[in-house]
Formats: structure tokens, C-alpha cells, sequence
């Protein structure tokens, strides 16, 4: 029963890194970006307590895994805040959009 | 069964949060995601962090991102993407498969260690950890409020009326 639960632990871990990482690859939305990074996130902190809890090292997991917790949530808060900037400033929060308007040369906004 | 029934749970609400065009849906999706998860850390042992991530993650992420949609109004879209769907799905699945490869078979060996409480460890031998994450949390607090601080002197042609 405990190996099945290990078993559904590292499963999750795969399956939430692999949408996190497909987010990421296929994502435009700087909202939709900040989201994929929080699903790998969850990922790690499982990841990290079913490690512990195999190695029978559960405390120490937990107390990284509070660690990687706080590290994630600050990740989405200032990712949020630069995106709501980004609105403000750009008007748009695709990154294709946002790239191309970082990358025109100044001549070419002015016309020149 | 339970844990699979909490994992079953947690993909699909993973992916539907990445899938969806709303998102506002989305946000919602993540919470559900953050419960699920919550649920399998309480399933292996690690109660405090369940707690802590089922707050968090549940409470704290979706009310922010919730705020700051609120603050930049109707901007979900999906367009499309830069890397083609399928070519992104292998290029997860073959970073998936290599770290299968790293991490499988694991060895339990070494679960019969003398117990160490949750709160010994993160209080006495990772102290230095938890000032750091305090003085993160503040700093965090301190650049969210400088970068949403609205300026009146912006550079011209910085903002566009649409």
C-alpha cells in the first residue's frame, strides 16, 4: 500500500512537470507563463516530499519543501506585478507581441 | 486509492488550467490543482506542508492572480504558439523520460531513522533558512508595491490608448 502511494507521488511529480513544461514551450499569455510555473512549482514540493519520504527523511523534506513554497508564491507574485506593468505600459500581455516591441530598433518606431 | 483518485485529480485540473481560454477559469483550476496536491502531501506523511500548500496555494496564488486580472481587466487570449504543439509535447516528454532515467529505480532503503520533528528541524537546524525566507517575503512585499505604484511622469510614447 505505501509502495502505491510512492508510486502515485513520483507519478504526479512526472505528469504535473510535463504540463508545466509543455505550458511553458506553447504558452504566448504572460499569465498563462506565470501559471505553468507554478504547476512545476507543485511538482518540486512533491518531488521533494516523496523523496524524503522514501529516504525516511520527512522532516527535513518538509522543512525544504517550505523553502520551495515560499520561493514559488514570490515567483508569482512578482511575475504577476510585472505583468500587470506590462498591461499598463504595452498593452498586451503576449510574448511574441512584447519581444517584437522590446526588439524594433528606435529609427523604425519613429519612422525614420 | 485515495492517492490515486488525488493524483487523477490533479492532472486534470493541471490541465485544464493551462488549456482553458479564461483566466479567471484558469486560476481556478490552479486552486484545484494546489487542493490535489495538498491532499496526496497529507497522504505521504507531510501534514505541516500540506497545510501550508493547501493555504497557500488554494488561498494566497488564486486571489492574486484573481487581483491582478482584476487590475488589468479583460486580457485572456490564446493565440497561437511559437513552438508547435506536438514538437513541445515530445521535447517534455523526452526531458520526462531522462529524468526517469536519473531518478528510476529508487531505493528505499534507509527509511528505519530515529524520528526528527518537523519543527526541530526548521527551527533549529535550518533557522538561517527561515530569517532568509522572512527577509525574501519582505523584499517581495517592498518591489510588488514599488513596481504597481503608478507613476505620472511616464516616457512619452510609453503607453498605448487602445
Amino acid at each position: 500500500m505505501i509502495i502505491d502511494m510512492y508510486a502515485a507521488g513520483i507519478a504526479a511529480v512526472f505528469g504535473l512537470l510535463g504540463i508545466g513544461l509543455y505550458g511553458l514551450m506553447t504558452l504566448r499569455n504572460l499569465i498563462k507563463v506565470i501559471l505553468s510555473l507554478q504547476i512545476i512549482g507543485k511538482a518540486a514540493v512533491l518531488a521533494v516530499v516523496v523523496a524524503g519520504s522514501i529516504s525516511g527523511e520527512i522532516a527535513v523534506a518538509q522543512s525544504m519543501a517550505a523553502s520551495v513554497i515560499v520561493a514559488d508564491t514570490l515567483v508569482a507574485v512578482i511575475g504577476l506585478a510585472l505583468a500587470v506593468q506590462m498591461q499598463r505600459c504595452h498593452g498586451s500581455l503576449d510574448l511574441r507581441t512584447l519581444s517584437m516591441k522590446f526588439h524594433t530598433p528606435p529609427e523604425a518606431e519613429n519612422g525614420g | 486509492m485515495l492517492s490515486v483518485a488525488a493524483v487523477l485529480v490533479m492532472l486534470f485540473s493541471a490541465l485544464l488550467s493551462i488549456s482553458v481560454r479564461w483566466l479567471l477559469t484558469a486560476a481556478l483550476w490552479l486552486a484545484v490543482t494546489s487542493a490535489g496536491t495538498a491532499a496526496l502531501l497529507y497522504m505521504l506523511g507531510a501534514h505541516e506542508i500540506a497545510v501550508i500548500e493547501f493555504s497557500v496555494g488554494t488561498g494566497l496564488v488564486p486571489v492574486l492572480f484573481v487581483f491582478a486580472m482584476s487590475l488589468m481587466g479583460r486580457a485572456s487570449s490564446m493565440p497561437t504558439p511559437i513552438i508547435p504543439r506536438t514538437a513541445a509535447g515530445g521535447l517534455a516528454l523526452l526531458c520526462l523520460a531522462l529524468l526517469g532515467l536519473t531518478l528510476l529505480p529508487i531505493n528505499t532503503a534507509g527509511q528505519d531513522k530515529f524520528p526528527i520533528t518537523f519543527s526541530q528541524i526548521l527551527w533549529q537546524d535550518r533557522s538561517l533558512d527561515m530569517l532568509v525566507q522572512i527577509v525574501l517575503i519582505f523584499a517581495g512585499i517592498i518591489s510588488v508595491l514599488n513596481i504597481l505604484r503608478r507613476t505620472d511622469t511616464e516616457p512619452p510614447g510609453s503607453r498605448h490608448d487602445h
